[in-house]
């Protein structure tokens, strides 16, 4: 894994968003009862083990029961795809297992089905350590992430550093400005009243910054997630994580 | 050239032109001298009290990252200095370029250029060619933030 980046926050100093939310929104996110996340993992978890497509075949009839074989597996990905010969996200991967494996349609983003699959998935490495793959491949899109993480863009010409390495605990009107750690998705925000993907996060950023969203799935988006979870690298996963 | 090539280039030049014509409405050219841009963009001066109301409109962001002088304004940003006595420490000109352009006097700060579309890249398509804020808009901005003596 390569050294930190120069302009980096250091890893001494790198918090969750969680760290920055009001006390009340952190016992939300604990207490597994009070958590709205968990509606969706449960809901992921019926799906896991229901059969689907013309191969009838279920998540579980290839990974097992419990889903205990997902664990660690949110923690490593993005990953790369030997047949995309790109990097692909959980949701997508999700997907590729959806269409080749079981023969059915893939879920449409932010659907209600991928968002619960990959809260279950993502929930098995609860407490982990992100850990991004070694994978040398990987490199040109981490680097294309970490560009675009720098890029100025949109008519108020912000790029996602200034506000997140340089600006990161003040405050942006009423919401504090987190160091973007993708430690937590899907996560509830209770501004959405909903659970939702980085993706769908990472959209309302550059809606913010009035810059042109690109496409759900985008390889753009891939890559920013992908030198997020570098960035965050060491942190433990918080799915399903609850922000303001 | 055959006659549909003719009439699709001259189109072509004639929205070139009337395009030209929206943003010579939209932008203002102005002149700048030192670090400040002397003249009103409209040859007018602007209105306190729309200025006002223009800088706590969420809409012109100018609240995300600044906080002010707005009892009644609940969320205030601390990404920049307050707004209290800025027309104590700036002349109306200083303040027309740092609204204008705030990339003239720092090319690193975060302060958006409220009137300029150049140098900008992905702009989302709602915002495409437009400035932030019209030059009626920087005046009436400019005279409120003139009146902020302490
Ligand atoms: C003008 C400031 C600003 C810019 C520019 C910006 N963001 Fe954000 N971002 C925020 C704020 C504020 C939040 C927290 C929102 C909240 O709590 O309501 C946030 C949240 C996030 C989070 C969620 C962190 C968590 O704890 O779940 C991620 C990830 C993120 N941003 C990534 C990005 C990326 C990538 C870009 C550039 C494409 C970007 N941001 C640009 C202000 C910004
Ligand atoms: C994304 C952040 C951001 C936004 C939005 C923003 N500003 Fe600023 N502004 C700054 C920063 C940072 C400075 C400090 C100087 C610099 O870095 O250029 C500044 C400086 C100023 C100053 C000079 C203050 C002083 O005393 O030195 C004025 C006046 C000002 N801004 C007015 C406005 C107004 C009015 C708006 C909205 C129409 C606005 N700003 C929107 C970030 C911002």
């Amino acid at each position: 894994m390569a050294a930190a980046y120069a302009g980096e926050i250091p890893l001494s100093e790198r918090k969750s968003g969680y760290a920055l939310m009001s006390r009340d929104t952190q016992k939300m996110q604990d207490d597994r009862t009070a958590n709205p996340g968990t509606l969706w993992v449960l809901e992921g978890e019926t799906l896991w083990s229901q059969k689907a497509g013309s191969a009838a075949k279920s998540c579980a009839g290839c990974h097992g029961n419990s889903g205990s074989s997902m664990t660690g597996v949110a923690a490593r990905y993005p990953a790369y795809n030997t047949t995309l010969r790109r990097p692909i996200n959980l949701e997508q991967r999700i997907n590729i297992c959806r269409t080749e494996r079981q023969h059915a349609t893939a879920f449409a983003y932010e659907s209600k089905e991928v968002l619960a699959l990959s809260a279950f998935v993502g929930s098995q490495s609860l407490g982990r350590k992100i850990a991004p793959p070694a994978d040398k491949r990987l490199t040109p899109f981490r680097n294309t992430g970490r560009d675009l993480f720098d890029l100025r863009q949109g008519q108020l010409n912000l790029s996602c550093a200034q506000c997140h390495n340089d600006n990161w605990s003040r405050r942006l009107s009423g919401a504090i400005i987190p160091q973007a750690h993708p430690t937590g998705y899907p996560l509830y925000r209770l501004e959405w009243q909903s659970l939702g993907s980085l993706q769908r996060r990472l959209r309302n950023c550059l809606i913010g910054m009035r810059a042109e969203p690109f496409e759900y799935g985008a390889p753009e988006y891939v890559a920013l997630e992908l030198y997020l979870m570098s960035r965050a690298r060491g942190m433990r996963i918080e799915t399903p994580a609850v922000r303001p | 050239m055959n006659r549909a090539l003719c009439a699709a280039l001259l189109m072509l030049g004639s929205s070139i032109a009337t395009s030209g014509d929206v943003q010579a409405q939209e932008q203002r050219p102005y002149t700048i001298v030192g670090d400040s841009i002397p003249n009103s963009l409209t040859g007018a001066p602007g209105d306190p009290a729309r200025g006002r109301a223009i800088v706590t409109n969420r809409q012109n962001t100018c609240l995300l990252c600044h906080a002010g002088p707005f009892p009644e304004e609940k969320f205030q940003g601390n990404l920049s200095p307050d707004l209290r006595g800025t027309g104590a420490r700036w002349s109306a000109g200083q303040l027309r370029l740092r609204l204008v352009d705030a990339r003239r006097l720092n090319p690193a700060t975060i302060m958006p250029s409220f009137h300029a579309t150049d140098g900008l890249t992905r702009v989302g398509a709602a915002w495409r060619g437009k400035p932030i804020l019209s030059a009626e808009q920087i005046e009436d901005v400019v005279a409120y933030l003139a009146t902020l003596r302490d």
